[in-house]
């Protein structure tokens, strides 16, 4: 198989080579322990100061308000539950979308047997927020609101700042707002203090950086109830002797990405309108789930297809033949055999949930892979059908 | 004093002139198992084998209780034939299993070591009476112990009283060859591991349908036989990629009768593919009722298209019953994976449940088969899984 066209950048991504040598480097003559008293130690710490900083620079903050994890996951469960074992004397309701990553929906389901009270608020079709819901379900008892900045199955950008404004308006009491920003970051730009923003998730392998780190922006002045004890790093909230290397690399990748935003931005938007393009005029059949190209709430590099009379799962096997790489809802999730909850929420009906595929692209892709892309396509998708369809 | 495994078998004893051959190769299946064990030392006389070997305990008892042909492995010490030494390798081996306490018990005593100044009966007694003043809380009973102890006297002594139950049947490789239909499901792996217990060596052939399953169901399948290769030695896998055959059935046939013209089709690729490997059956794991191309009619209308036997071990077992297998197996947790084996795309709204063979062939018969059958020989892998 000699092509290799990689559209499951949602997924993850390829890690850039300038952030490959830096960890490199890191791993090779920076190898020691950022809490260690001789020097080995203080240029560790040096290194870990120095991402926090291109960090805190990407998302408008300080960088004493960048907490290092070990993903989105960690960074989610950590503002989640730290924030709602923090505040419970305030009160015991939270909020959060249903259309949410399992990482925040999951956290939700925990903290709802642990005595809290849950709302979990509709989207529209387009898989945006419906601000009235969220009007309505803010009590006095409401401590947390948790909501995403973009869908990773289809692109949804949500209104971060409106929710963030009714917040604020609708509650005498502080809530405590948390954006999961793992789509977000380096697709759009964040700045945490216009946005009105407590608490926000990153996460490096979703930029070209490394698996397994993350950071949580906790904004100053908010406290959180740690998940793991131990040697209080990280200022006592992320115990566990810091991934100097992870952290060096997310660095890199987030300078890089911060960088290169407008350019990834009209990039990855022209691809995608290409894509949609082609698809809706040459394959009949097929429906776009969430928002289209040209509506603002449309992150630039995902987009979501169905094939109605086809398994997802089979096309993407399919396509894998010729070296393309796709995904069926989130990667997450396609191990199970149970549907999306993101599509199931924006009213998909049954052949659409099954057949639904996810594009999603990083700066890498070119227009000569979309077109090669929507060539065996056409293809596999008439191929298939002659076969299911009977 | 060393430490042997004491290996009976009880089948392989009925074989009459044949017998020598069963158990070299039983011998041959234990050695292959231990290979990389060191210190292995293996003897063979009078219905039993002797194993030795250095190193985890364990580890060899749990190698070797995966063996057909072997009905019990007795843990024993050998010593010289020196009735102190017996008397002291009695008392280890009861007391290092702590269940004695308030057991009863009796010493057993052969002597085919004529030379052995004392009768069997008197080192019964006298080896008894040792045990039975050193240690508390057993007591004797010569008609019904819950504990045996045995004795036997040859060019050296060997004591033992635990019997740990092996997996009987006849050692794999005494009853010839046979080619096992290997799906990612709970069945086959189960009637391919009967199989095998029955002395029979298995090959494994696998249909694959990418981009209809994925690559993980062809992986799953690959486990599987890594866990009957446990039993059998390294499995040679043949993965046909059967898609393009499918396309065609999917294309050209009846809906209704997909899935027994795909099993037809499976059917007459593998033979060819036994016939090549000089295996003389095929194996699946297809029991009566479990789905539509299980009834009695759909296993007639399959059967038609093979000359040679086909084993269907499990075809009167009940799926619990199978489960309960695969699970003792080791299959159990690989098959659960959800990876769809034959794909659920292809299975038709509404199957024929009762087709009759002239249906059947009737649904066929615009069909190239013998065509598609070479087309898809053309395209077979062989992973050989150890």
């Amino acid at each position: 198989m000699s092509k290799e066209i990689y559209f499951d950048n949602s997924a993850t991504t390829k890690v850039r080579k300038e952030v490959i040598d830096v960890i490199l480097s890191t791993f090779n003559e920076n190898y020691g322990n950022p809490s260690s008293l001789h020097k080995k130690g203080i240029q560790a710490e040096k290194a870990v100061e120095i991402s926090r900083e291109i960090i805190a620079n990407a998302l408008k903050c300080n960088s004493s308000e960048i907490f290092f994890t070990s993903g989105g996951t960690e960074a989610n469960n950590l503002a989640i539950k730290g924030a709602a074992y923090r505040y419970k004397r305030r009160g015991k309701h939270l909020i959060t979308s249903n259309i949410e990553h399992p990482s925040v929906i999951n956290t939700f389901k925990y903290l709802e047997n642990e005595g809290f009270d849950v709302s979990y608020i509709d989207v529209n079709k387009d898989g945006i927020v419906i601000i009235d819901e969220l009007k309505k379900e803010i009590t006095p008892e409401t401590i947390l609101v948790s909501i995403m900045m973009v869908n990773n199955e289809i692109g949804s950008i949500q209104p971060v700042e409106e929710i963030s404004r009714i917040i604020s308006s609708q509650s005498q009491n502080k809530i405590i707002f948390h954006v999961d920003a793992v789509q977000g970051f380096g697709k759009i730009p964040i700045d945490v203090g216009n946005m009105g923003i407590d608490l926000l998730t990153i996460s490096g392998h979703k930029f070209h950086g490394p698996k397994g780190i993350g950071a949580l922006y906790i904004r100053s002045g908010i406290e959180l109830i740690p998940l793991i004890a131990g040697g209080e790093q990280e200022r006592g909230l992320r115990s566990g002797t810091e991934n100097v290397p992870g952290i060096v690399g997310l660095g890199k990748a987030a300078e890089l990405a911060v960088t290169g935003l407008k350019e990834f931005k009209s990039k990855v938007s022209e691809l995608k309108e290409h894509l949609s393009r082609r698809i809706i005029e040459e394959i009949p059949g097929v429906r776009i789930n969430g928002p289209i190209c040209d509506d603002p709430h449309s992150a630039p590099h995902i987009i979501n297809i169905s094939f109605k009379g086809i398994k997802g799962e089979i096309l993407v096997h399919a396509m894998e033949q010729y070296g393309i790489y796709l995904s069926t809802g989130s990667a997450c999730s396609s191990r199970k055999s149970h549907s999306s909850h993101v599509l199931k929420a924006i009213g998909c009906e049954d052949e659409e949930l099954e057949g639904a595929i996810r594009f999603s692209f990083s700066a890498f892709n070119t227009v000569d892979e979309v077109d090669y892309c929507v060539e065996k396509l056409k293809e596999e998708v008439k191929e298939l059908r002659s076969i299911i369809r009977r | 004093m060393e430490r042997v495994y004491l290996i009976s078998y009880s089948e392989i004893g009925l074989k009459g002139e044949n017998r020598p051959f069963f158990e070299r190769t039983l011998v041959s299946n234990i050695r292959r198992a231990l290979k990389d064990i060191p210190g292995l030392e293996i003897e063979r006389f009078h219905g039993r084998i002797y194993v030795k070997a250095e190193g985890d305990l364990k580890e060899i008892r749990d190698r070797l209780v995966k063996i057909f042909g072997i009905a019990s492995i007795s843990p024993a010490l050998r010593t010289h034939p020196d009735l102190d030494e017996i008397k002291r390798g009695a008392l280890i081996l009861l007391q290092e299993h702590k269940e004695y306490n308030g057991k009863t018990f009796k010493v057993e005593t052969r002597r085919p070591n004529k030379s052995f100044p004392l009768t069997s009966p008197e080192v019964s007694k006298v080896v008894g009476a040792h045990i039975l003043k050193s240690l508390n809380g057993l007591k004797v009973d010569v008609r019904d112990p819950d504990i045996l102890v045995n004795i036997e006297i040859r060019e050296k002594a060997y004591i033992y009283w635990e019997k740990i139950p092996g997996l009987r049947g006849l050692p794999v490789g005494v009853s010839g060859k046979a080619l096992l239909l290997l799906s990612g499901g709970i069945d086959s792996p189960v009637a391919g591991w009967m199989t095998m217990k029955r002395g029979v060596k298995i090959q494994a052939i696998y249909f694959h349908t990418f981009p209809f399953t994925s690559d993980r169901a062809k992986e799953k399948v690959v486990d599987l036989c890594r866990v009957l290769s446990i039993y059998n030695s390294p499995i040679i896998l043949h993965v046909v990629n059967f898609t393009e055959v499918l396309k065609v059935l999917q294309k050209e046939t009846p809906s209704e009768f997909l899935t027994i013209l795909m099993r037809r089709m499976m059917l007459r690729i593998a033979e060819r593919v036994a016939l090549k490997e000089n295996a003389l059956g095929l194996v699946t794991g297809e029991s009566i009722g479990q789905v539509a191309s299980q009834t009695m009619e759909s296993l007639a209308a399959t059967n038609k298209v093979a000359d040679i036997p086909i084993i269907r071990p499990l075809i009167a077992f009940d799926k619990d019953e199978i489960i309960e297998k695969a699970r003792r197996i080791g299959t159990y947790e690989i098959s659960i994976r959800p990876y769809e084996d034959c794909c659920t795309v292809f299975v038709p709204r509404h199957p024929k449940t009762r087709p009759s063979l002239k249906d059947v062939e009737a649904a066929e018969r615009d069909l190239d088969v013998d065509n598609l059958v070479e087309e898809g020989l053309k395209r077979v892998d062989v992973i050989i899984v150890s």
